[in-house]
């Protein structure tokens, strides 16, 4: 009996011994993140991490900020928002990051808001809701475009084609729900009417019957998907297959070329808003943007041989903003580091031009995005 | 109401067009008994259905693959999802990297084959003793391992793969029915009907059967039982690779395409009766069949529900399921 | 009662009064409370599968009902937490009481398939009913308050969920060593000759699943107040198979073994992040390994080892 409480305060130990120790080297800049780099979020989890551990890597060959050099921890939550929580309370609490870059989805990012509120640690968050940001809270940011913004810029290209009714079908994640309700009050102040309003689970490999129902609808004049990962895919090939032939808009959760791969020839004729990254050669030389997304691109592609979809960028923004402000702030003193975040003044990023302030803690105004067309397997500006 | 012939490429059409024009907005609960309506009811109740056929094809196999093992050592193998998963994925990347998909696909069954056969001499036959919950933890354990693996050979992205013979839709009496859906269907009739032959008429598969039927007296007429629950494995997973292979171009292959096909293939297999193999096909054809209807009738939201619906209400009649042995309790 | 039961107990309650001493932050206490929620529900469990041999892949469905029924009712609705948490219990009662009498006359596979289909039907219905339950992703918890005292921050809910788990495992070892506890163990081993005993095989099994469930609601609303934050996913099948994989790796019919298979289980996969890109694989193999070898569960084949027990 002694020895079996012996075993297990000894094992018990042990497993502590392990979790504890990570060295503490006081000089250490520690940036933390968790990413889901697998599961439905993968296509944007997996650059994002890719991003964060090169320029992590390539900031510290060039003598990391202030001399000092940057730990990069990152985590897998697989975007299940119950496991991001977790490791956000670790990187936290047990790994004492000075910054998270981080929160691949909506979930992922709410789970970790009342953690980094309570703990007082500046939090960039790299997805898409505009309810992160909405109400501002002290201690979270965010880079990539809102939903909301999505939205807008698909009613403008609407009105701009003349067409007035819509057709929604937005995916039951965070990020889809997000959008379906930006996307219905940006209708109303609009006039763009909304005459179907289906939903579909983003682990769905057919969505045949909610887009039959949208085909059966004569009212329809467009139809507009909020999704990400494998959803948006499975929902364009079927519509596709259906013959449905009315224009198809996607929000930016697609903007990624891992879409247009799997969706193929499907894609062909999809509108959608996105970043500067994406159509970089075809922005004008006058574009302030065009020389950060250029280089971006060219470091991306070099070393992954592959063209970096929005999220990479977004990541890259974030990792950037993070950065700049420990720079600005000469230390990694929390509240000074917060403070300069908020302080950012028109960065040009990936995603566009970032000036933040104590109520906007995005700062990517409507013009930072643009009406692309995938066409023939590839990008086309259409703005 | 033109009615789309048979094979008509799909044309550019408003799909106002497929409705007789109408003042009022058209939902499908509002529409009245307008003369389009039925045709289109109708084209409707095709599509889900033929949808229903093809992911029940799927659960099938799967299903059958479950009922092959079971038969041959009473283990629920969890991994067999996973052998999906490996012919899935072998046949996207292996024709990615340019090789023929026949080529692909063998390699595929293959590294499926080599999994199942090294599962069940390292993990089952060891445990042979051990209880129930013991097994499906071990298998379970399997399918974590093989999961995990194929995150680290073949990434945790999706992969597409070509459809065999184009994405054309064919156009059946107002349906879109995709090529590759006749495929999947027409692989899974193929690779029953042969399992069908290899049981009923060969020597190993009515070796596997005695082995089923009584584990003891086929050893006592010579049947090597031990290469018989191996043979089982590496026929199983030789099934799954093959349906994941030519399910593929539909759903993607990731790595975690094969959990839920696993617990669709199991439910198929207990709904038609552990162990009993056509029990198993009819219940996986049941199981997508039902899931496709109410996707299209009822709520897409609950589809994968379905499932688990209809084999709580078959269990509660008829516990051992639709086609089981009726057993008796030995004291 | 005071039997060499009582010293196991007791060694129980001195290593989780002297824990605290040795976890050095809140993340470690995090871990601690968590493998301590996750040992409730086994201890719980564990009278189902290793005790009265029946099977259940569907618990966590149940753990899910009882964090949705805390967090819809306090947090949606204002309820207090601990009338929220009672009804969530009573229902989560009432629904496997519902439930268990036409599947526990299931065996085996048929049974374990049945407890799987409830599970996930319940892991489903959390996950659609968006209005209620806020989706997939889940919808925040408020704090849990009693009579004014909110716990708040490790420190607080370790002790309490330690003070919860000797709870747990005193009325466990209690109910096996009862009249009632000899019945079940009577179902396990011989069925049918406990019947012509006349044993009520069929109301002890649907007692002992519907206690284990309720188990598994209160600590599933207690968890939910603990993170503030519910997802779907703490009903779903994946979970299931974690309990069933911690009550049967650390011991099936051994009370301590559940818990111990619990605490082992919760600390593993956080061990593993270290394995980086191979953790699946790791703990695939560590799962197969030790059901192989050690088939009877950790804790009953290392007391065969140090201790070789006298047949009774």
């Amino acid at each position: 009996m002694l020895k079996r409480i012996v075993g297990v305060l000894a094992t018990a130990t042990a497993a502590v011994g392990l979790l504890a120790g990570t060295a503490s080297a006081a000089d250490l800049i520690r940036i933390g993140s968790f990413l889901s780099a697998t599961g439905p979020a993968s296509f944007l989890g997996d650059p994002e991490k890719k991003v964060l551990e090169l320029y992590v890597d390539k900031i510290n060959k060039d003598g990391g900020i202030n001399g000092r050099k940057i730990e990069l921890i990152v985590y897998d939550d697989g975007a299940d928002a119950a496991k991001a929580g977790s490791f956000a309370k670790r990187l936290i609490d047990s790994d004492k990051v000075d910054v998270i870059v981080g929160g691949t989805t909506t979930a992922a990012t709410m789970a970790a808001v009342p953690l980094v509120e309570r703990a007082e640690v500046p939090f960039i968050s790299l997805a898409g809701a505009v309810v992160i940001v909405e109400p501002v809270k002290k201690w979270v940011f965010k880079t990539p475009h809102t939903d909301r913004m999505a939205a807008e810029k698909v009613m403008l290209d609407l009105k701009k084609r003349g067409l007035s009714k819509l057709a929604l079908l937005s995916e039951d994640s965070g990020f889809g729900k997000s959008g379906r309700e930006e996307t219905l009050k940006v209708a109303k102040d609009r006039g763009i009417e909304i005459v179907a309003d289906e939903v579909y689970g983003a682990k769905d490999n057919d969505v045949t019957a909610q887009l039959t129902k949208i085909r059966n609808n004569a009212q329809a004049q467009a139809v507009l998907v909020f999704g990400l990962g494998q959803g948006p895919v499975v929902v364009t090939r079927n519509y596709r297959q259906l013959g449905i032939s009315l224009p198809l808009y996607h929000g930016h959760g697609v903007a990624s070329k891992d879409f247009i791969k799997l969706a193929g020839g499907a894609a062909e004729g999809v509108r959608l808003p996105a970043a500067g990254l994406v159509v970089a050669e075809q922005l004008s030389n006058a574009d302030p943007q065009k020389k950060v997304v250029m280089a971006f691109t060219e470091t991306y592609q070099k070393q992954f041989q592959a063209e970096p979809s929005t999220f990479a960028g977004h990541a890259y923004d974030g990792l950037m903003l993070a950065v700049e402000a420990i720079k600005r702030a000469g230390s990694t003193d929390k509240a000074k580091v917060r403070d300069e975040i908020e302080k950012t003044k028109g960065y040009i990023g990936t995603g566009g031009t970032v000036t933040m302030s104590p109520t906007d803690h995005m700062g990517l105004g409507l013009d930072a995005f643009h009406m692309v067309e995938i066409k023939q397997g590839n990008w086309q500006l259409a703005d | 109401m033109q009615a789309p012939m048979v094979g008509e490429r799909v044309a550019p059409v408003k799909p106002a067009k497929f409705l007789a024009p109408s003042p009022q907005p058209l939902s499908r609960e509002g529409r009245g008994a307008l003369s389009g309506d039925a045709i289109t009811m109708g084209a409707d109740f095709l599509q889900f259905l033929v949808s229903g056929i093809t992911v029940g094809a799927i659960y099938a196999l799967a299903g059958l693959g479950f009922a092959i093992i079971y038969n041959a050592s009473t283990v629920i193998n969890f991994a067999q999802g996973e052998f999906i998963m490996i012919g899935g994925m072998s046949a996207a990347t292996l024709t990615a990297a340019g090789l023929p998909l026949p080529l692909a696909i063998l390699i595929g069954c293959a590294a499926a084959m080599l999994g199942g056969v090294l599962l069940a001499k390292f993990a089952i036959e060891k445990a042979r003793n051990a209880s129930v919950v013991t097994l499906i933890i071990i298998t379970i354990g399997a399918s974590i391992f093989l999961r995990g693996l194929a995150e680290v050979v073949w990434g945790k992205e999706f992969h597409q793969l070509a459809s065999f013979s184009g994405d054309t839709p064919i156009l059946v009496l107002g349906a879109a029915i995709l090529p590759q859906s006749l495929w999947v269907i027409g692989v899974a009739l193929a690779l029953i009907l042969v399992i069908g032959f290899f049981f009923t008429r060969t020597l190993s598969g009515k070796a596997m059967l005695a082995t089923s039927y009584n584990r003891l007296a086929a050893q006592l007429v010579g049947v090597n039982v031990r290469k018989v629950v191996l043979a089982a494995f590496a026929l199983s997973a030789a099934l799954g690779a093959v349906g994941g292979a030519v399910v593929t171009p539909i759903t993607f292959s990731s790595s975690e395409m094969g959990i839920m096909l696993g617990l669709k293939g199991f439910t198929a297999a207990v709904l038609g009766g552990l162990g009993n193999g056509l029990g198993a096909v009819v219940g996986g054809l049941i199981v997508g069949i039902a899931e496709a209807l109410s996707a299209g009738y009822l709520s897409s939201a609950y589809k994968d529900a379905v499932a688990f619906v209809i084999i709580l209400l078959v269990l509660v009649f008829m516990p051992n399921g639709l086609f089981g042995k009726r057993g008796t309790e030995r004291v | 009662m005071f039997s060499h039961r009582l010293a196991p107990l007791a060694g129980l309650a001195v290593v989780a009064a002297l824990l605290p001493l040795a976890l050095t932050n809140n993340f470690l206490l995090n871990i601690a409370i968590v493998a301590g929620f996750n040992a409730i529900v086994c201890v719980g469990l564990n009278l189902l599968i290793g005790f009265a041999g029946q099977i259940s892949l569907g618990h966590a469905g149940f753990f899910g009902l009882g964090a949705y029924a805390s967090a819809v009712l306090v947090s949606t609705y204002g309820w207090p937490p601990l009338a929220a948490l009672l009804a969530g219990a009573a229902a989560v009662g009432g629904l496997a009481f519902a439930v268990a009498k036409p599947i526990l006359r299931l065996k085996g596979h048929y049974l374990a398939m049945a407890t799987l289909g409830i599970g996930i039907i319940i892991s489903i219905v959390l996950k659609t009913e968006t209005k209620i339950t806020g989706g997939p992703d889940g919808m925040p918890v408020d704090s849990f308050s009693l009579l004014g005292f909110a716990p708040y921050g490790e420190r607080a809910w370790y002790w309490i969920v330690a003070a919860l788990l000797v709870l747990a495992v005193w009325g466990a070892l209690n109910l096996i060593d009862s009249p009632a506890g000899r019945a079940l163990r009577a179902v396990h081993g011989a069925e049918v000759a406990a019947e012509t005993l006349g044993v009520d095989t069929a109301g002890y099994k649907v007692m002992v699943f519907v206690l284990s469930a309720v188990m598994a609601s209160v600590t599933g609303s207690l968890s939910a107040h603990y993170l503030g934050f519910i997802t779907p996913g703490a009903s779903d099948f994946f979970r299931s198979i974690e309990l069933v994989t911690m009550v049967v790796f650390g011991g099936m019919a051994s009370t301590f073994g559940a818990v111990i298979g619990a605490v082992v289980l919760t600390v593993l996969p956080q061990l593993l992040t270290s394995f980086h890109d191979y953790e699946a694989m790791v703990l695939g193999a560590i799962l197969m390994l030790t059901m192989v070898f050690m088939p009877k569960g950790l804790v009953p084949t290392l007391s065969a080892l140090i201790a070789p027990r006298r047949q009774v």
